[in-house]
């Protein structure tokens, strides 16, 4: 049973994170390209088209990797976690089907008439064809993190005599106080992460002085998304949804924070210090006090409750993965404010192109947001344990009941291989993407 | 409700084998008979520019499916572990084998994607027969051992196979003789499919031939569909009771007959198009009439201590399946509009048709 449990945790966490590489990048491009769509019809230069053509270039192998990789995704709902299927598929296949049904076809179809429609058109209507994917990417980010709002915090259920849980109120799903703070964070981060291979692009053109104009370009445009998606990543959004998690899951909230023992006024705020599980408490802690009293309910003494007020089988298992993913995902949030701040200092004082150092540092700061991201699923999926659904199904009993540990170990191993060889594709198609450049417009 | 909601759901899968039933098909001509470079080129290109389209169908399928009966997704997918996980790896291979072969012009490097991209559509085509025969044939529900289920009822883990290949053991597997017909049959079936898809779509040297390969391969057709029918009656004495009883429900295997029927006169058919509405047809007609010899029915359990999975005890609740018609209508409509665009846009022969790059 233990390892059993094990392997489908693995699976599940191993193939979503390959999954949430591809559509992180898709939700936030496809602004990027509407907003370069949107430049060109006002000012009608060129090279913003090239851009909106050259970013869905990008776009379409995303697109299409997420698809691969998101049917996996929806199979192992019921191949990995059949009583969890069982018990919920009535209310979260709501969401899930929505996905499949409302936003895929919205984006797969706009995609196509972006790529082939655009004589066909017009330029108004191919503006309107980027807007719709866009429109499609989004919704389907906001199904998803209903379905996901739901695990966090079930809302609108009833309970059957026969232990499933079935819809009782359909709008419930939509208003669950979960969903919009979860949204617009998870959406705001993707733009981050968007902004950054935009802005990395650029600065490689720009560094490697081939496409030198499009590299300005690409930087200008992917600094100013960047320094406004990083500050709403982080204010309001990120500050809502730890006010949410200290109000639904307080022991999460404990244990990402790193509280092990209640204060009596005013929690600290931990900036540093390492888990220490066996004597439960921070080892070389640096800590601010009162700050996280303040930050999450603007009452310098509020007690925040600790580890300790919590049963051992009501906290999360992993507190040090949790508490790692957590400070990983701020610390990292803070170091890109900063590097967006001070990249669009340079831009307004026009010395940003010249400026190698911070050029270089753009450039290679491209796997972080990726990084953050993931760790800030962690943050969000690890908080959600030792329950599958928040406070109703504990993980472990919503395996597959006639799954054995053999089976999964095997099939994990060979998603392992299978991924390995996608990731590879995909470089080599986004890497000959770029190494081509932007097609200018003939005349 | 859960009557409409089977239509739906039987009727999105439908498409889904029809659509990209066409690009395994193609894979498997590409695999036995495509020779020159061109060909295989315009092959791969007539299942590469489609194929991600074709499977947003298999992820609505699926949503819906999830949705509408959890109890029978949760029940069939576990139970069904291991060929459902290959199936996974045979779409993603098949993905990958279409999308390296172009990326550098080196002959042993594309043979090597090629087969690939033609061995995974074989594969797959094989295994979605072999699905639908095991859903035919019915399973072990609960994994009964000795008069006692050894999960609950409605639960059953299969192995790929059983040393006996035979479908009458208490504990067949996946694959066992009558499944492996059902499995040729839809290899046989897509690879007629593709072929007129190809017919359709290109220019290439091989068209005329393939026409005459799409005749014989009818007449395997029609032999292996005489020999399935009687095996099945042969595992399952009532199998075809339903039709007796419902006779309307004739209109399916029908439609799966004039297919067959039409396609001996495929060197006649002036109009490609006609051949492969003909090819849809058999594969509609193999799908629909699988599902309404069954119905309710949609896993039968070979023991007599658990019941067959149906319609009615796998559903979820009326207030969720009826909320969701709301909004699955709404889908379907927009499913309709999106095909018929995409239709428009990538109608006629894609030779001479530049994709983006
Ligand atoms: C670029 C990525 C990124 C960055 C810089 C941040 N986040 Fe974040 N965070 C995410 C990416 C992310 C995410 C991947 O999008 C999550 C996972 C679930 C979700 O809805 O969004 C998330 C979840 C998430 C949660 C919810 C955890 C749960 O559901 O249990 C909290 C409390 C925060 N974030 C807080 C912050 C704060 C205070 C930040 C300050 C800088 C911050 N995040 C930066
Ligand atoms: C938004 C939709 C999502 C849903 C519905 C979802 C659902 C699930 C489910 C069912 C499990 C398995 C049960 C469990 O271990 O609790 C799981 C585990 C996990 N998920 Fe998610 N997930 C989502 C998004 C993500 C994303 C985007 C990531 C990371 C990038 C992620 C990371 C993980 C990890 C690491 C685990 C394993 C946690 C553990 O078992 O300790 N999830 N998720
Ligand atoms: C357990 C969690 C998840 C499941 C079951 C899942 C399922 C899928 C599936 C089946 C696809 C391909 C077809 C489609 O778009 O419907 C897909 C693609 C996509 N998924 Fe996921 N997904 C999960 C997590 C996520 C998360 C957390 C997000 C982001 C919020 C996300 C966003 C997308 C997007 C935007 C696409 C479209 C393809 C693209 O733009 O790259 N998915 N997903």
């Amino acid at each position: 049973m233990e390892d059993m449990i094990l392997y489908d945790r693995l699976q599940f966490a191993f193939t979503i994170t390959f999954h949430y590489l591809f559509p992180q990048l898709t939700m936030g491009l496809s602004l990027i390209i509407v907003y370069f769509k949107g430049q060109f019809l006002r000012t009608k230069l060129d090279k913003y088209n090239d851009a909106a053509k050259f970013f869905m270039k990008i776009f379409a192998i995303n697109f299409t990797m997420g698809v691969i990789t998101g049917i996996p995704m929806e199979f192992q709902f019921g191949t990995n976690w059949a009583k969890f299927s069982e018990l919920t598929g009535g209310i979260i296949g709501q969401t899930l089907a929505m996905e499949g049904l409302f936003s895929f076809f919205l984006e797969s179809s706009f995609l196509v008439l972006f790529i082939f429609g655009e004589k066909l058109m017009g330029q108004k209507l191919h503006l309107l064809t980027a807007f719709l994917v866009f429109l499609g990417s989004w919704a389907s980010g906001y199904f998803i993190l209903a379905t996901n709002a739901w695990m966090q915090n079930p809302v609108g259920y009833e309970i059957l005599e026969n232990g499933k849980y079935v819809l009782e109120n359909f709008s419930a799903l939509f208003s669950n106080p979960w969903l919009l703070p979860a949204f617009l964070h998870n959406q705001m981060a993707s733009l981050v992460t968007s902004s950054f291979v935009v802005a990395s692009i650029g600065a490689f053109y720009v560094l490697s002085k081939s496409n030198v104009e499009y590299g300005k370009l690409f930087l200008k445009t992917g600094v100013l998304f960047g320094l406004v998606s990083s500050l709403l990543v982080a204010f309001p959004t990120g500050d809502w949804n730890a006010k949410n998690v200290a109000k639904y899951q307080p022991a999460s909230f404990a244990a990402m924070e790193g509280i092990f023992e209640t204060e009596h006024a005013g929690a600290e705020i931990v900036l540093i210090g390492q888990p220490n599980m066996v004597e439960k408490k921070l080892d070389n802690k640096i800590a601010v006090p009162n700050i996280l009293s303040f930050l999450t309910y603007q009452d310098w003494n509020k007690q925040i409750p600790g580890m300790d007020q919590f049963k051992e089988e009501e906290l999360p298992t992993n507190v040090p993965g949790l508490y790692y993913s957590y400070h990983i995902m701020v610390g990292l949030g803070t170091i890109f404010i900063g590097v967006m701040g001070l990249a669009f200092f340079f831009l307004m004082r026009g010395k940003l192109f010249g400026f190698k150092p911070l050029l270089w540092t753009i450039m290679c700061l491209v796997p972080f947001p990726y990084i953050a991201n993931i760790t800030g699923w962690y943050v969000a999926e690890l908080g959600r344990q030792p329950y599958l659904v928040y406070g109703l199904l504990k993980t472990v009993d919503g395996i597959s009941p006639t799954v054995s540990s053999g089976n999964t170990l095997f099939t994990l191993l060979g998603f392992v291989g299978i991924y390995f060889l996608l990731g590879v594709l995909f470089l080599i198609l986004v890497g000959k993407t770029i190494y081509q450049g932007p097609t200018p417009q003939k005349h | 409700m859960e009557l409409y909601w089977y239509i739906i759901i039987a009727l999105v899968f439908a498409m889904f084998f029809v659509l990209d039933g066409y690009d395994f098909g193609a894979g498997i001509i590409h695999l036995f008979f495509a020779k020159t470079e061109e060909d295989k080129e315009v092959i791969a290109k007539s299942a590469g520019l489609f194929w991600d389209s074709n499977e947003v169908w298999l992820v609505a399928g699926g949503g819906m499916l999830f949705m509408a009966f959890p109890t029978y997704y949760a029940s069939v997918f576990s139970g069904f572990y291991l060929p459902l996980i290959i199936v996974l790896w045979l779409i993603m291979l098949r993905a990958i084998g279409l999308e390296f072969r172009s990326q550098f012009n080196f002959s042993m490097w594309k043979s090597i994607w090629d087969t690939l991209f033609g061995i995974s559509s074989l594969l797959l085509a094989l295994f979605f027969g072999i699905a639908l025969g095991n859903i035919v044939r019915g399973v072990n529900l609960g994994g009964v051992e000795g008069g006692v289920s050894v999960y609950e009822g409605h639960y059953f883990f299969l192995p790929l196979w059983d040393g006996s290949f035979s479908p009458l053991t208490n504990h067949p597997g996946v694959i066992d003789w009558f499944t492996l017909i059902i499995g040729v049959i839809a290899v046989v079936v897509l690879a007629i499919h593709g072929a007129n898809w190809i017919i359709l779509k290109t220019d290439s040297s091989i068209n005329q031939k393939l026409k005459s390969i799409i005749f014989k391969l009818n007449i395997v057709l029609s032999i292996l569909t005489v020999i399935s029918l009687s095996a099945w009656n042969f595992i399952n004495p009532d199998a075809l009771s339903n039709f007796s009883d419902r006779p309307y429900l004739l209109i399916f295997p029908l439609i799966y007959f004039v297919g067959i029927i039409g396609l001996f006169f495929i060197n006649k058919i002036k109009n490609d198009t006609h051949a492969f509405y003909l090819s849809c047809m058999i594969i509609i007609g193999g799908i629909t009439s699988s599902l309404a010899s069954l119905f309710p029915v949609i896993l039968p359990s070979t023991n007599d201590i658990n019941e067959s999975l149906t319609i009615y005890n796998t559903s979820t609740s009326a207030y969720g399946l009826s909320v969701a018609f709301n909004w699955g209508i709404v889908g379907l409509i927009l499913l309709v509009i999106y095909f018929i665009v995409q239709k428009r846009l990538m109608s006629g022969k894609i030779d001479h048709m530049d994709y983006g790059h």
